[in-house]
């Protein structure tokens, strides 16, 4: 196959701009070679460089207490106790999942499983947050049919189970859906892997499945706008297989336990290329491969496409000297290919080197001692395409504040409260997400305490020496982020996502140890969505500051626009806790007639900025942001996560989608045990009911304790309102509305309707 | 007692199964993988859930010409008690060890949630009939199907051991997650010491998960083992 001309055209068209091709050329001093161009261009992609968004992630808070591994590896850590800790990190998938949504969320949960395992950690729950776009847009159906089928196929099969996750339907969302996936292991920590290519004259292994052609270029494709050829860039999809990850994670867990490896890497966007080269980075030394040897499953690959496939299920090992024949052992019991492709160097170099027109898929058996003094065909230092790559701080332009509207003059008559709660339980947006989570196998491996829907967060018991049957830990695991909110105040709805994922922790009886983050936004081209960006970072950093939540990993995923259309800014994250004792975890419905019912948290000024209730109402995004006082959220979780531990409280449930009236009926739901309340806080009642300000929890406990409780949020300055009493199976306000609980469940259970009509 | 639990690779309950025999019910059991040939030592067997060489061609079907199958047989038919679950059960049925075989379920989708199920015939693994025990499901081939005179035989020779029914017992079609004929959710073979079912009594056998109704079957075992045991001694 005759290789195209070198020149800017071609540059351009790997996404290139003309600077960087310049930059790219006064650098090498030399025309790239055509496999060398793919190299760049994809190490340079938004996708892998971070290159808009790297010098405003550095203002997040990194460190801690409990941090034993920051940003930068495969995965970040937090400490559990007892030399054992939670390994964790989300990852976006969200351009290949619109493209083909059942083989890109399902190569998402393989992506963001591998992460968690090349640490050496056995995935032990996953978690997601999808986006859609309007529910009765021609696309929706198919997407979230294919996405959650994608998700089921894959983390079901892998024996991984699903705890939990958050959907969310907006207009905004109809040309580019938001497939972000967490995944959290468990591994000793003084056993941790890294992926560092040390040891000049290590052998480079390659194990797991063969090297094709599919996902050419998905890093790139996914750090680019769609236009209307969207369906064109199917070939960049990779395409999953969970039974050889299944294998590849038995076997990796052998291989690491048995002391052969010097660094791991798994192959996952730029694929061999990233891995490599990365695994150089770190180490600070050079890698060398030999292409010849690679395991491929079709034939006639070039070196451009065995650097560029994006082949799923595969990783990159460095053995220690002679330790090679252990690796090998554990690849032929678990049936998996394995082959050396390549040494460690101390050139600081990425070298490549593959024989013109080889093609060993024919059948010739490689020779290594040919293969590794075949010909150059990348020779680039490590820096250039890590460090020295382009970074860029973006111009930025906040929008004009009356871009959005507060105005509720033109929305349709009220109905009546009861109506309208009914319909918001009812939303896509609100109700039950049963049709969603029955499809993922919540319950594999046995230790899966809260279940989806029966708290604010799922609580998983963990053996993190499963031989050995101990020792016991319990961690809960939460995701969250409300773009509607983050879009009418970035800083603050960023502020107010983090805030949310730790106060659910909180509401079951965690305390929060990390957080991963996944920053999902428009063009970064576009100076009012850099404003965004910017922004909601500012926002996330002062909230994990306010709470002492460091972020410990993470991923961007820019340029999910379509058309010049972008999404909500949708900086989602997920914050890993841990529950210290069985007796302190709280689920979220009542338990038992006669409970106080309380409202834990300042009762609010009404306000329904950014609410469902108000964009069901006007039909837009909208109203005067909320806003979160970090210091009295802060209050609230130290107090709240000692009323757990106390083992004060029957049940807690926050307040967030759908406002006050919405989380009261779901505390109704699991038992059947309604309440007769009084709804707190003065002024517009619509705003009182629906108004999704945060930093308020509905509580309900036993009469007896109440005094402990009153001495307790006094001690912590936090406000504590008895409002009512559970009682029937009706939920009754006086003078505004008294309705069954079989009705709220009927409305809520009727949410996700849609999607078997 | 000893048990074995058996290892295909893509087997993902393996761990779930082996947790509560050795770690909850401190029985002495072990892994069996798929590439052993011999099931000497083991007082009884599990085929656990997963998705065995990946559910390839179809559920179950591979494990057919897996090296431990002749030994897995051969247990089975010299009496030894078999509990087959979810991917186990699939197994079991393309071994030719019992009847009928798993599909698709009715409304095509994997479904994973609570299921209540009546004993229909005490055995080896299932207490008195009448018992309902609340179990959970997880799985998208779950529905069993046999022909009329398959059916037929499995009743009147008292093979059917569980069936999907509602909180009280009553078995209707409502209760029925997967469309299985006559609500079957597990079945014993011809000489009851193999049983296979859907539903996941190893993941409802521990307070922690908030429901030990599972524990029953695993108690069947136990008392039908010593009694054996002490009718040998």
């Amino acid at each position: 196959m005759t290789e195209p001309e070198i020149n800017l055209a071609l540059a351009l068209l790997h996404g290139l701009t003309d600077d960087e091709w310049e930059h790219a050329l006064a650098s090498l001093e030399r025309a790239p070679t055509y496999a060398e161009l793919g190299v760049i261009s994809v190490m340079w992609s938004e996708h892998c460089s971070y290159k808009s968004s790297r010098v405003h992630l550095a203002k997040l808070p990194t460190t801690g207490p409990k941090v034993v591994q920051g940003p930068g590896e495969n995965a970040g850590a937090v400490d559990l106790g007892d030399g054992y800790c939670a390994v964790f990190k989300m990852e976006s998938h969200n351009h290949p999942s619109f493209i083909e949504p059942k083989q890109g969320a399902a190569t998402g949960v393989g992506g963001i499983l591998r992460d968690v395992f090349t640490m050496g950690a056995r995935p032990v729950a996953a978690l997601n947050s999808l986006r859609f776009g309007e529910r009765d847009h021609e696309r929706t159906k198919h997407l979230v049919r294919g996405v959650v089928e994608g998700i089921s196929s894959y983390g079901n099969c892998m024996g991984v189970p699903t705890v939990g996750g958050e959907l969310q339907f907006d207009a905004s969302y109809n040309g580019n859906i938001l497939v972000n996936a967490f995944a959290v292991g468990v591994a000793k920590t003084d056993e941790l892997f890294f992926g560092r290519a040390s040891g000049v004259g290590n052998l480079i292994l390659y194990v797991g499945a063969k090297t094709g052609r599919d996902g050419i270029h998905g890093a790139t494709m996914a750090s680019a706008e769609f236009t209307d050829d969207a369906e064109q860039k199917r070939p960049t999809v990779q395409v999953g297989d969970p039974f050889m990850e299944k294998l590849l994670l038995e076997c990796c867990l052998e291989v690491f336990s048995n002391g052969s490896l010097e660094g791991v890497q798994d192959m996952g966007a730029a694929g061999l290329t990233s891995s490599s080269v990365e695994m150089g980075a770190r180490a600070k030394t050079g890698v060398e491969l030999w292409l010849d040897a690679v395991p491929r499953r079709t034939n006639a690959m070039t070196p451009y496409e065995l650097l560029l496939s994006e082949s799923q299920e595969r990783m990159l090992m460095v053995a220690k000297p002679g330790r090679e024949g252990e690796v090998l052992a554990a690849c032929e019991k678990w049936g998996l290919d394995f082959a050396v492709i390549g040494e460690v160097t101390d050139t600081r170099r990425f070298v490549c080197r593959a024989t013109p027109s080889l093609d060993p898929f024919r059948g010739s058996d490689v020779d290594l001692d040919l293969a590794r003094a075949a010909d150059i065909v990348v020779d680039l230092p490590i820096a250039l395409l890590t460090d020295d790559a382009p970074t860029y701080d973006r111009s930025v332009e906040p929008p004009r504040r009356d871009s959005f509207t507060s105005d509720l003059a033109s929305a349709p008559p009220l109905r009546s409260y009861e109506d309208e709660l009914l319909s918001l339980l009812a939303s896509e947006n609100i109700g039950s997400r049963a049709w969603v989570y029955r499809q993922f196998d919540h319950i594999v491996q046995g230790g899966t305490m809260v279940r989806p829907g029966a708290a604010d967060a799922a609580v998983i018991r963990v053996l993190c020496d499963r031989d050995q049957g101990g020792p016991e830990k319990l961690l809960a695991l939460a995701v969250d982020c409300d773009g509607r909110h983050v879009s009418l105040d970035p800083f603050q709805g960023a502020a107010m996502a983090v805030a949310e994922c730790a106060r659910n922790i909180v509401c079951t009886g965690g305390r929060p140890l990390g957080l991963t983050d996944c920053l999902n936004f428009g063009s970064p081209e576009v100076p009012a969505t850099m404003w965004q960006i910017k922004t909601a970072i500012e926002g996330l950093a002062a909230a994990c500051r306010a709470l002492s939540v460091p972020v410990v990993s993470g991923n961007v995923s820019l340029y999910n626009e379509t058309r010049g259309r972008a999404i909500l800014p949708t900086p989602t994250v997920a914050i890993v806790g841990q529950v210290e004792h069985r007796d302190h975890v709280t689920t979220l419905g009542f338990k038992a007639e006669g409970h106080v019912v309380a409202l834990l948290g300042a009762p609010g000024r009404g306000r329904l900025g950014g609410s469902e209730w108000f964009t069901r109402r006007t039909g837009r995004v909208g109203g005067d942001p909320v806003g979160i006082d970090l210091d009295a959220e802060r209050a609230l979780q130290v107090a709240l996560l000692a009323l757990c531990q106390r083992e004060l409280l029957a049940s807690a449930h926050d307040i967030s989608t759908g406002g006050f009236a919405v989380a009261m009926a779901e505390s109704m739901l699991p038992s059947g045990i309604g309440a007769t309340i009084t709804i707190p806080g003065r002024g517009d009642l619509a705003g009182r009911l629906f108004g999704e300000e945060p930093t308020r929890v509905i509580l309900s406990h036993e009469e007896r304790c109440t005094q402990s409780i009153v001495e307790l949020c006094e001690q912590h300055g936090v406000p504590y309102e008895p409002i009512g009493v559970t009682r029937g199976d009706r939920f009754v306000v006086d003078d505004v509305f008294d309705i069954a609980v079989e009705e709220l469940r009927i409305a809520h259970d009727s949410a996700l309707a849609f999607m078997d009509s | 007692m000893r048990v074995g639990v058996i290892q295909y690779p893509g087997s993902n309950a393996d761990y779930d199964a082996l947790h509560v025999l050795r770690d909850v019910l401190r029985w002495d059991a072990r892994y069996v993988f798929h590439k052993e040939q011999s099931l000497a030592g083991c007082d009884a067997v599990v085929v656990p859930g997963g998705f065995s060489y990946g559910d390839y061609l179809r559920p179950g079907a591979i494990a057919r010409v897996s090296p431990i199958t002749a030994a897995l047989i051969e247990f089975a038919q010299s009496g030894g008690p078999v509990l087959g679950i979810c991917n186990g059960f699939q197994i079991l049925t393309e071994l030719g060890l019992l009847p009928g075989a798993l599909t698709r379920n009715r409304h095509l989708r994997f479904e994973c949630r609570d299921v209540f199920v009546r004993c229909e015939q005490a055995g080896v693994f299932t207490p008195s009939a009448g018992t309902v025990l609340r179990l959970p499901i997880a799985h998208a081939d779950g529905r069993f199907v046999v022909d009329e005179r398959g059916l037929s035989e499995l009743e009147d020779r008292g093979q059917i051991a569980l069936r999907y029914c509602d909180a009280q017992g009553g078995v209707r079609d409502v209760d029925n997650p997967n469309g299985s004929v006559s609500n079957i959710a597990g079945i014993y073979n011809e000489a009851k010491n193999v049983l296979g079912l859907m539903p996941h009594p190893e993941r409802a056998s521990e307070a922690l998960v908030g429901n030990e109704d599972g524990r029953v079957m695993f108690a069947a075992l136990a008392a039908a083992w010593s009694a054996s045991s002490e009718g040998a001694s």
